[in-house]
C-alpha cells in the first residue's frame, strides 16, 4: 500500500511539470510586455522595470528561477498589486474558497448519495424517473445559468436569502454559493449511485442478506452501501476539478473575495504571474486530490488493495 | 455517403433522436433567419428605448438592453456564435481526436501504450485554467477559441476511437488491405474511418455541448466573445448585471443555453441506446 502510494506520487510529478511548462510558456509567449500601458515610459524606467522582475534575463534562466522559488513556496511578485506577492494573495484568498468547496462538495456527497439510492430502491417508479428526468437537467445546466437565475429566484424575488456577499453575515449568505456549486454535482452523484445501487441489489450476497431475513434498510446500510460508493468515488476526481471550475463563477456572480474572484481579476487585468500563480496552485491541488481519491479507493475496495 | 446513410436509418428509429434533433435545427433555423425579420440590426443603439421590458408592440419582442440594442437580434446572434463555435471546435477535437486515437490503435505495441499513457496525463490537468491562460496571453482572440476548445475536447474522442480501431484491426478487410500494401494513412482514411462514424457522431452530440459550455464559461467572464459580437453566455453575464430592473436580459437567453445545452444531452443520450455504445467501447 505505502509503495503503490510512494509509486503514484511520484507518477505525479511529471504531470505537474508539464503543468506549468505549458503555463509558463503561454504567459511568456503573449505578445507585449506586462507593463505595456497607454504611457510610454523611457526605456531607462523600462530596463529598470524589466531587471527587478527578472525579465531581462533569457527565458531558461527565468524559468529556473521560477521552479526554484516554487520550491521555496514563492510564486514570485504580483504585476498589478504592488506591495503583495501571489503567495500572499494565494494565502489570504484560498481559505475561504477552500471553505466554499468542501461545503459544496460536502452536500454533494450526502444529498446525491441520498437521492441516489432512494430512486434506486423504487426503480422505474414514476417518483424514480422525475428524479433523474431532474438530475439530467441539472447535469446539463452550468453553474452561471443555475446561480443567476437562484439569486433571482430566491434573493432578489422572495427576498428569502442575501443576494450577495458584501454588506451581509452570517451563515446564511453561504447558503446560495453553495448550493447553486453542489447542484450540478448532486444530479451527477445521484446518477452514477443510482446505477451502481441497482447493480449491488442484484448481485448475490445482497440476496443472501435477504434470506437472512435481513430488511431492506439495514441491507443497504450494512452490505450495499460501501460497494455502491466504489463508482462515485471515482468520480470525486472530476468532481473536485468541477467544483474549483464552479468556483471561479460562482465568487464572481455573488462578489466573494475567494481565489476564483482573484484569478479572474487577474486575467482580466493582464496580471500574469497571479494568473500563472494560481493555474500552478489549482493544477497542485487537483492532482493532489486526485490522488488521496485514488488512495481511498485501496482503502475501501480491499479487492484493489491485494493487487 | 453509405456509413452516413446506415447511420440515419438506425437513428431515426428513437422517437427522442427525432425531437430532439428536430428542436436543435428548428432553433438554428430561427436563428439563422431570424434576424431578417426584425428592423433592428445587433449594433443599433436605441437611447429611447433603454432596457425596455419585452413588447410584441414596439418590435422588441424580447426587450432592449441597456445601451437600447434590440435582444431578439442579439439574442439569435448569440445563438447562431455559440452553435458555430461550438461546431467548429467539435470539428477541430473530431479531427484531432480520429487521427490521434488510430494511429494509436493501429500501430499498437509500445507506440500505442505510450500515447494512451500521454492522454493520461493530459487528462488529469485542469483543462480549463489552461484555456484561460491562453485566452489571457493572446488577447482573446477569436480564432483561437476554437483551437482553445478543440484542444481541450480531443481526448474522450481520442479514447474511443483508439477502442474501436483495436477491435476494427483485426477484422480481414483491415488485414488484408495490409498485406496488400496499403498506406497506413490509406488505411486509416478508406478502412478504418468510414467504420467510426457511428460511433463518431454519438460521441460528438456529447463533445458539442462541452464545447458550448467551454465557450460560453469564457464569455460569461469577458475572456471569451468581445463586443459588439455576443453569444450566449455573454449574453447571460450582461443579464447577472441588470437581473434586478430587467430581468428578461437574463431569463431569455439563460433559458436558450439550457434549452440547447439540454436538447444536446437527450440527443447525445438517445443515440447512445440505439447504437450501444457501451458494449461497443
Amino acid at each position: 500500500m505505502l509503495r503503490y502510494a510512494l509509486l503514484r506520487l511520484l507518477g505525479a510529478i511529471p504531470t505537474l511539470l508539464l503543468v506549468i511548462v505549458l503555463a509558463f510558456l503561454m504567459v511568456h509567449a503573449a505578445p507585449g510586455g506586462p507593463f505595456d500601458d497607454e504611457r510610454v515610459l523611457p526605456p531607462e524606467i523600462e530596463a529598470n522595470i524589466a531587471a527587478a522582475y527578472q525579465l531581462d534575463q533569457p527565458l531558461p534562466q527565468q524559468f529556473l528561477q521560477y521552479i526554484s522559488g516554487l520550491l521555496r513556496g514563492d510564486l514570485g511578485p504580483s504585476y498589478r498589486y504592488r506591495d503583495l506577492t501571489v503567495s500572499d494573495l494565494i494565502g489570504s484568498a484560498f481559505p475561504l474558497s477552500l471553505k466554499l468547496g468542501a461545503m459544496a462538495m460536502l452536500l454533494a456527497m450526502l444529498v446525491g448519495v441520498g437521492v441516489g439510492t432512494f430512486a434506486a430502491l423504487r426503480q422505474n417508479s414514476l417518483l424514480d424517473r422525475a428524479l433523474m428526468t431532474l438530475a439530467m437537467t441539472g447535469i446539463a445546466i452550468p453553474v452561471f445559468v443555475l446561480a443567476p437565475v437562484l439569486v433571482l429566484l430566491l434573493a432578489v424575488h422572495l427576498h428569502w436569502l442575501p443576494a450577495g456577499w458584501s454588506g451581509t453575515t452570517g451563515g446564511g449568505r453561504f447558503i446560495l454559493p453553495v448550493v447553486s456549486l453542489a447542484l450540478p454535482q448532486i444530479a451527477h452523484i445521484a446518477r452514477l449511485t443510482r446505477a451502481s445501487m441497482i447493480d449491488v441489489l442484484a448481485s448475490d450476497f445482497v440476496r443472501t442478506a435477504r434470506a437472512q431475513g435481513l430488511g431492506t434498510r439495514t441491507i443497504v446500510r450494512l452490505h450495499a452501501l460501501k460497494p455502491a460508493m466504489l463508482p462515485v468515488l471515482s468520480y470525486m476526481g472530476p468532481a473536485i476539478a468541477a467544483i474549483l471550475t464552479g468556483s471561479v463563477v460562482v465568487e464572481e456572480i455573488f462578489g466573494i473575495p475567494g481565489l476564483g474572484q482573484h484569478f479572474v481579476r487577474g486575467a482580466l487585468n493582464r496580471d500574469y504571474t497571479l494568473v500563472l500563480g494560481i493555474v500552478v496552485f489549482y493544477a497542485t491541488l487537483v492532482i493532489l486530490l486526485n490522488l488521496i481519491v485514488d488512495l481511498l479507493y485501496g482503502v475501501i475496495d480491499p479487492r484493489i488493495r491485494q493487487r | 455517403m453509405n456509413a452516413l446513410g446506415r447511420f440515419w436509418s438506425r437513428a431515426r428509429q428513437s422517437r427522442a433522436v427525432l425531437f430532439c434533433g428536430g428542436l436543435l435545427v428548428g432553433l438554428v433555423v430561427v436563428a439563422m433567419l431570424g434576424p431578417f425579420l426584425s428592423p433592428h440590426n445587433y449594433l443599433q443603439t436605441d437611447f429611447n428605448n433603454i432596457l425596455s421590458a419585452p413588447s410584441l408592440t414596439d418590435g422588441h419582442p424580447f426587450g432592449t438592453d441597456d445601451l437600447g440594442r434590440d435582444l431578439f437580434v442579439r439574442t439569435l446572434l448569440g445563438v447562431q456564435v455559440t452553435i458555430l463555435v461550438a461546431l467548429v471546435a467539435s470539428a477541430v477535437s473530431l479531427v484531432i481526436g480520429v487521427f490521434y486515437g488510430a494511429v494509436a490503435g493501429l500501430t499498437g505495441g509500445r507506440v500505442d501504450a505510450i500515447m494512451m499513457r500521454f492522454v493520461d496525463t493530459l487528462y488529469a490537468l485542469p483543462f480549463i485554467f489552461l484555456v484561460i491562460l491562453l485566452m489571457v496571453a493572446f488577447e482573446r482572440n477569436f480564432f483561437l477559441i476554437f483551437v482553445a476548445i478543440g484542444a481541450v475536447n480531443w481526448l474522450d474522442m481520442a479514447r474511443i476511437v483508439r477502442g474501436q480501431t483495436l477491435s476494427l484491426r483485426e477484422r480481414e478487410f483491415v488485414q488484408a488491405a495490409q498485406l496488400s500494401g496499403v498506406s497506413f494513412v490509406r488505411i486509416i482514411l478508406r478502412h478504418i474511418a468510414p467504420n467510426l462514424v457511428g460511433v463518431v457522431i454519438v460521441y460528438l452530440t456529447l463533445t458539442i455541448p462541452q464545447a458550448i459550455l467551454v465557450e460560453s464559461f469564457l464569455s460569461f467572464l469577458g475572456l471569451g466573445i468581445q463586443e459588439p459580437q455576443t453569444s450566449l453566455g455573454a449574453l447571460v453575464d450582461a443579464g447577472v448585471n441588470h437581473m434586478e430592473g430587467a430581468s428578461w436580459m437574463l431569463l431569455i437567453p439563460a433559458a436558450l443555453l439550457a434549452l440547447i445545452l439540454l436538447c444536446f444531452n437527450f440527443l447525445g443520450d438517445a443515440l447512445r441506446d440505439v447504437f450501444d455504445a457501451r458494449q461497443s467501447r
